[in-house]
């Protein structure tokens, strides 16, 4: 059964403290802190981008498990913020992982699910034998424009996921997609930052497609919510998961696990595949996934996953990479000065 | 003149409509009024129609024509004409269609109100609702509209002492009421707190004391009142329309929380209706802003000036008070899509007077009044309202 092989995650060290960014903007940190539920956000560093932030997720992923790199057939790094509007973030991760050149690559860009869209590809690969294994990557550091409501949440992170169909230590049973044309949230060629709709980004963009998702693949599977362990949901901030799981019928339980938002923000592409490896991390064979995405433009993609005994088994090691958990622990605080330093928002002169 | 009467009365259901068009809204309103007066498209002789800014909100104008021609109209070639004053557009689309009526140029006569707001970020609509002040001496000096009725606000509080509490208390009572009427925006009840906790917009003013951004449409059908048992068994007359302006700039004018049009169009209406604020049931007022309120009871003769506060507070103003205001929620429970506002005011005192506002239902109404605003009070429309 295709599944996932190994996955690993990568999250900068560096933090901004909501309060800090409503400091700058006079604004009131308790009423954006209790609207969103997200308390801080990871920052990248100077010299790192959705490129590096990939490089380092597909290399922790590869420290789990042993995949031989050229048995990787495919690499597609799913992004807003890939680094070159021309030119692969995926080539310079087969490259960096030593995947390269015989396999294929290609960027992917589905607003904040374009991670979860490459791993249907890879899975599309693998089950039609076109390749061993497939890499399927979300990585971003997020825009947001200094003083637009994203920049309380945009954050920086990534996952990435090996996708086969040998000795899974999860088997993806399902998966279905919801989309449509909905103009929620974009970002135009050349623009520095998206631009998006308001609270029309609410109930006719997340809200619809993740229920429209999540009901299909439900539907389609013939489970209930009760019959999964676990539920992830794309989460840009606290509160839209947790109403898009207690709509659908999941429990605070079921997705507590994967609500990473609070402590991390909103990584974009990374944010589903980060909610993943974090109930990843805590799993049991046997365990029971629920896994629903949402991409502004828009879509969502739903996963019905299912833990193996391969996730205790002698060929994977969890420890052998830094966990969601570990990765969120000991940040180093940045003051706005820094941070907008870090997001290159200052310029300097050559 | 004509007696006139409203025979139907139709209002979509007030919100963010997200997959619902301005067309869709106006249609469904239209057809809505239709169905109440039993009536079929044939026999209206003409419509006007209150929208402020369909070419700011969907890049919309000529609406007149648009109307006609979704409403299945344009065929039979009907005059159909738009009414713009800004937030008072419903209202002097009712009071159009009235004159009309009343004048003996037309029978059967649609007035309606329209308004799509939620298609433009809200910067956008802000903008285009700052089209109702003085662009030149308010807007582009930065006045918005939540500033301007602080100002109001702010000089209200400094010369009568209401206390921000009192204030609350309006939002409080709409929310109530709003939680009691099907078609609002907002149907649920809050408290002083959520009010004065809630985010600051321009001081004193906190979010709980702004009306929203709404989509929305209404329509009611007017008829001689010597024809209206021809189609309902409830005619309910028009015993006044009166409508006045004022300065278009707020500090132009005599005394800013006065709003001298409300007087002069509330003083306009009792002379019509050969009638006093004694003999009111209930008033829908236009609360764009909770002291806005405040102002129209005051204003129209309800209370003293500087008491509405403590009017409020003691809820003379609430279902059951003294004079009930904003029954149906008012512009901040209910919504407020500039264009339909008046209508919709017309639409829930014709509920009351027909005895059919369900949870909302003032024991007993026979009389029953409306105020609506264009900007901070340049344009006032009042009607007053009876059972036959």
């Amino acid at each position: 059964m295709v599944g996932i092989i190994t996955y690993g995650v990568y999250i900068p060290r560096y933090r901004i403290k909501v309060e800090e960014i409503a400091r700058v903007w006079g604004a009131n940190a308790a009423d954006i802190t209790g609207g969103l539920g997200v308390f801080e956000k990871s920052v990248p560093d100077l010299d790192e981008d959705a490129a590096t932030i990939a490089v380092e997720a597909a290399r922790n992923a590869l420290l789990r498990r042993y995949v031989d790199p050229k048995d990787i057939g495919a690499v597609y790094v799913g992004s807003e913020s890939h680094p070159y509007a021309v030119k692969p973030t995926a080539c310079t991760v087969g490259e960096a992982i030593g995947a390269t050149p015989n396999m294929t690559a290609a960027d992917f860009e589905f607003a904040c699910k374009a991670g979860t869209a490459a791993i249907q590809t890879c899975m599309g690969m693998v089950k039609s034998n076109m390749i061993p294994f497939g890499l399927a990557i979300g990585s971003d550091v997020s825009q947001g424009a200094p003083g637009d409501a994203l920049e309380y949440t945009a954050a920086a992170g990534g996952a990435a996921y090996v996708i086969g169909n040998n000795d899974p230590i999860a088997t993806i049973h399902h998966t279905c997609s919801f989309t449509s044309d909905t103009p929620d949230f974009w970002r135009r060629e050349g623009q520095d930052y998206p631009r998006h709709g308001g609270r029309f980004t609410g109930d006719p963009g997340y809200f619809k497609h993740v229920k429209g998702a999540s009901n299909l693949l439900l539907e389609q599977t013939k489970k209930s919510p009760k019959d999964f362990t676990y539920a992830v949901f794309h989460q840009p901030n606290a509160k839209f998961p947790q109403k898009a799981a207690k709509d659908l019928g999941f429990t605070t339980e079921q997705i507590k696990p994967g609500l990473v938002v609070p402590r991390l923000g909103n990584t974009y592409s990374g944010a589903s595949p980060i909610g993943l490896a974090a109930t990843l991390d805590i799993a049991k064979p046997g365990d029971t996934i629920f896994v629903c995405s949402f991409g502004s433009g828009a879509g969502s993609d739903a996963f019905d996953i299912e833990v193996t005994d391969a996730i205790k088994s002698d060929v994977f090691k969890r420890d052998a990479a830094p966990g969601v958990e570990q990765q969120l622990k000991n940040p180093i605080y940045l003051d706005y000065a820094r941070y907008a330093q870090h997001k290159g928002k200052l310029v300097m002169q050559s | 003149m004509r007696d006139v009467a409203v025979i139907g009365i139709g209002c979509t259901r007030f919100g963010e409509k997200w997959s619902e068009s301005f067309r869709d809204m106006f249609v469904e309103a239209g057809a809505l009024a239709l169905e109440d007066a039993q009536l079929s498209g044939e026999k209206i002789d003409a419509m006007y129609v209150g929208n402020m800014s369909a070419g700011r909100f969907i890049e919309q104008e000529h609406i007149g024509a648009l109307i006609a021609d979704y409403a299945g109209m344009a065929t039979r070639h009907i005059p159909s004409t738009r009414v713009e004053a800004a937030c008072a557009s419903g209202g002097l689309a009712f009071r159009q269609a009235v004159i009309a009526v009343a004048s003996g140029m037309e029978d059967i006569v649609v007035a309606a109100g329209v308004e799509k707001m939620t298609d433009v970020e809200p910067g956008a609509s802000t903008d285009a609702l700052t089209g109702a002040a003085d662009r030149e001496w308010e807007g582009f000096v930065g006045a918005t509209f939540p500033g301007l009725y602080a100002m109001i606000a702010k000089d209200y509080m400094h010369k009568y002492g209401m206390t921000r509490e009192q204030l609350a208390q309006v939002a409080v009572k709409n929310h109530y009421n709003g939680a009691r009427n099907p078609i609002a925006q907002f149907q649920q009840e809050i408290t002083l707190d959520t009010v004065l906790r809630s985010t600051m917009v321009a001081e004193p003013l906190r979010l709980f004391d702004c009306s929203p951004i709404t989509d929305g449409a209404a329509a009611v059908i007017l008829a001689p009142l010597d024809r209206a048992r021809e189609f309902t068994d409830t005619p309910i007359k028009v015993l006044a329309t009166a409508q006045a302006s004022d300065s278009i700039a707020l500090h132009d004018r005599r005394d800013i929380s006065t709003m001298d049009a409300t007087v002069a169009a509330g003083q306009r209406a009792f002379k019509m209706a050969k009638l006093t604020h004694k003999d009111i049931n209930m008033v829908e007022v236009h609360d764009c802003f909770s002291i806005a309120e405040l102002c129209a009871i005051e204003d129209l003769g309800f209370c003293k000036k500087g008491t509405a506060g403590k009017f409020t507070a003691d809820d003379e103003t609430a279902l059951g008070g003294k004079i009930p205001v904003n029954t149906s929620g008012g512009l901040k429970a209910c919504g407020h899509p500039v264009g339909a506002t008046g209508i919709k005011q017309v639409y829930e005192i014709v509920q009351q007077l027909r005895g059919t506002a369900g949870k909302r239902q003032i024991d007993g109404a026979k009389i029953g009044m409306t105020q609506n605003v264009g900007g901070t009070g340049a344009t006032v429309a009042v009607h007053i309202l009876g059972r036959v």
